[in-house]
């Protein structure tokens, strides 16, 4: 799948800003700085390589800069910069 | 006509306390995030050399961060206050002083400064206004006036029981300056200085007038706490923390007393201009004021004789029968975390960082007739409520009310409060579902990685201790 750079989301608190761009490495890169990374790091990696790989993004440098999001606005802002980055709009086609 | 004075340098004035390495130092807060005191006797006292000195402040916060330099150098070697925050407090959880931080509520420093658990030296005391003979007060009546504070509660006990005292001020004004705060028997130097504090931001830091929905949702629900408790009768007193919530939980009872026509006797505290407009609306008899927390409360000590400065002890004190807080029918906190058993953290950050103070809550939780915590499930995926808090700071046992926007705990040590509240139409849970809930949200934190050094010690208002703070790694 062809990975263009996009994202989605903001540095608002509460809220994740997530940035796709196409591979540097095999299968996925995530690099993330959190606020709440020492007790929620590895669930926020989890769920952000979890609701890629269910849009079918495999290979992809992902940076994520979070604001102590929830998991529901985790998977948006991941959702959404995907069909940016992929041009595959998961809600309409 | 004057025909002594105690007018002198800040140098000269260190020079005569007999100050010497390994003393200790105290200052007051009252100008919270504008304070210049602290930081300015520090820079004099490292300039001349001390090292080893003990600081013991009534709180300090992010405008102390320069204190760092002067923590690596040497010259404070121990620190005791209410709170930390910012940089300094970050620091100091990531390990930067050999000896822990004391944290004492406002109420157990006076108590611990009185019985001469904590024996202060030399006090560097901050004044809006003083006469060349130290008659001082955080208000001035001059037309110089520069940095208005109010209520110098805090500063009150350390002026009693220091072996010396300095008044810094920067509206040096004629003799006498009465009605005074810190009177001139208690004085040993007066110092002029350009400026010490700046009074725009006293309101600064822990307080906020909120908007946010759900602050004003969590402030109604408070409302109805207090107004069903079955404290709410006339004559009855309140104290309200600093935290958007606790402050917006006032305008919703004024309406209440309006709508029944009852009046408090007194409210207590940190005051605030929502309750000396409820004071000046004939709604409430007398304000007793350690601590100003805003411009208008700071006018209104000066001018309004029914508002009243207390010390910390005359507010506080757990040790002093007299203290207002063993009046006080009800008072709503914040927190930055309540567990299952109703213990209470406004210290350490759920990322084992310092970032608050004791304040008062220790003092009026334990001595109220009843304490609403007032506090959200979630602050971003950051859980309030939770199995066991980070850090112990007001036990269970004195907390009564827990109210967030999932609804009400009552502590099952107050079955008759929770019965008032269900009669009231009021929705109450059990504390264990809150935690639940909080966790089915936003999963189970990993736990946080403390070391080994301890880093702080926080003390119960009876000088007992509650718990250890432990560095943060990473």
């Amino acid at each position: 799948m062809e990975i263009k750079p996009a994202s989605a989301g903001t540095l608002e608190s509460g809220d994740i800003l997530v940035r796709i761009a196409p591979a540097t490495t095999d299968g996925l890169s995530i690099d993330l700085e959190s606020s709440v990374a020492a007790q929620f790091g590895g669930q926020i990696r989890h769920l952000i390589t979890e609701t890629l790989e269910g849009l079918g993004v495999e290979k992809a440098d992902v940076t994520a800069v979070d604001k102590g999001a929830l998991d529901c606005t985790i998977r948006a802002r991941v959702t959404a910069a995907a069909v940016r980055a992929t041009g595959k709009d998961v809600w309409r086609d | 006509m004057m025909r002594n004075t105690k007018l002198t340098t800040l140098e000269e004035a260190i020079r005569k306390s007999g100050l010497r390495d390994g003393m200790t130092i105290s200052f007051h807060h009252h100008f919270r995030g504008g304070d210049k005191v602290v930081n300015m006797v520090v820079d004099k006292l490292a300039e001349m050399g001390f090292k080893g000195l003990h600081l013991a402040a009534s709180s300090l916060s992010d405008v102390h961060a320069p204190l760092i330099e002067h923590i690596k150098a040497g010259v404070i070697t121990k620190i005791s206050t209410s709170g930390l925050r910012g940089e300094l407090a970050n620091e100091i959880s990531r390990g930067l002083m050999e000896e822990p931080v004391v944290f004492r509520s406002h109420g157990g420093r006076g108590s611990a400064i009185a019985s001469g658990e904590l024996a202060i030296d030399v006090a560097f005391l901050g004044a809006s206004s003083c006469d060349e003979l130290g008659n001082a007060c955080g208000y001035s009546r001059s037309e110089n006036a520069k940095s208005i504070c109010g209520s110098l509660g805090y500063a009150l006990p350390d002026a009693q029981y220091a072996q010396h005292v300095i008044v810094i001020t920067d509206d040096l004004v004629p003799y006498p300056n009465v009605p005074m705060s810190i009177p001139a028997s208690l004085v040993e130097s007066v110092v002029v200085v350009d400026s010490v504090g700046d009074s725009s931001k006293i309101s600064a830091g822990a307080i906020r007038d909120s908007k946010n929905p759900r602050d004003i949702l969590l402030a109604k629900s408070a409302a109805k706490v207090v107004i069903n408790s079955g404290y709410f009768e006339d004559g009855f007193s309140i104290q309200t923390g600093t935290g958007g919530a606790s402050l917006a939980v006032v305008k919703y009872i004024r309406e209440e007393m309006l709508a029944r026509g009852i009046k408090a006797s007194f409210a207590l505290g940190g005051i605030t201009a929502h309750m000396v407009k409820l004071h000046e609306e004939g709604l409430i008899g007398r304000l007793i004021d350690v601590q100003s927390f805003d411009k208008v409360a700071a006018e209104s000590i000066k001018n309004d004789p029914f508002h009243q400065e207390v010390s910390a002890i005359d507010y506080a004190s757990g040790e002093h029968k007299g203290s207002a807080v063993h009046a006080l029918d009800m008072v709503i906190l914040s927190a930055l975390e309540v567990d299952t058993d109703f213990n209470v953290n406004v210290l350490v950050g759920s990322d084992g960082i310092i970032r608050g103070a004791i304040g008062g809550h220790q003092d009026t939780a334990a001595d109220s007739a009843l304490s609403i915590i007032v506090c959200p499930l979630l602050r971003g995926r950051i859980p309030c409520v939770v199995p066991k808090v980070t850090t112990l700071i007001t036990p269970g046992a004195s907390v009564d009310v827990v109210v967030t926007e999932y609804g009400i705990a009552v502590n099952p040590a107050r079955p008759e409060i929770a019965e008032r509240l269900k009669a009231a139409g009021l929705k109450i849970v059990d504390i264990h579902e809150l935690a639940a809930k909080a966790t089915s949200i936003i999963g189970t934190p990993d736990p946080l990685p403390f070391g080994e050094k301890i880093v702080g010690v926080v003390m119960n208002r009876d000088g007992s201790v509650l718990d250890y703070i432990r560095n943060i790694e990473g």
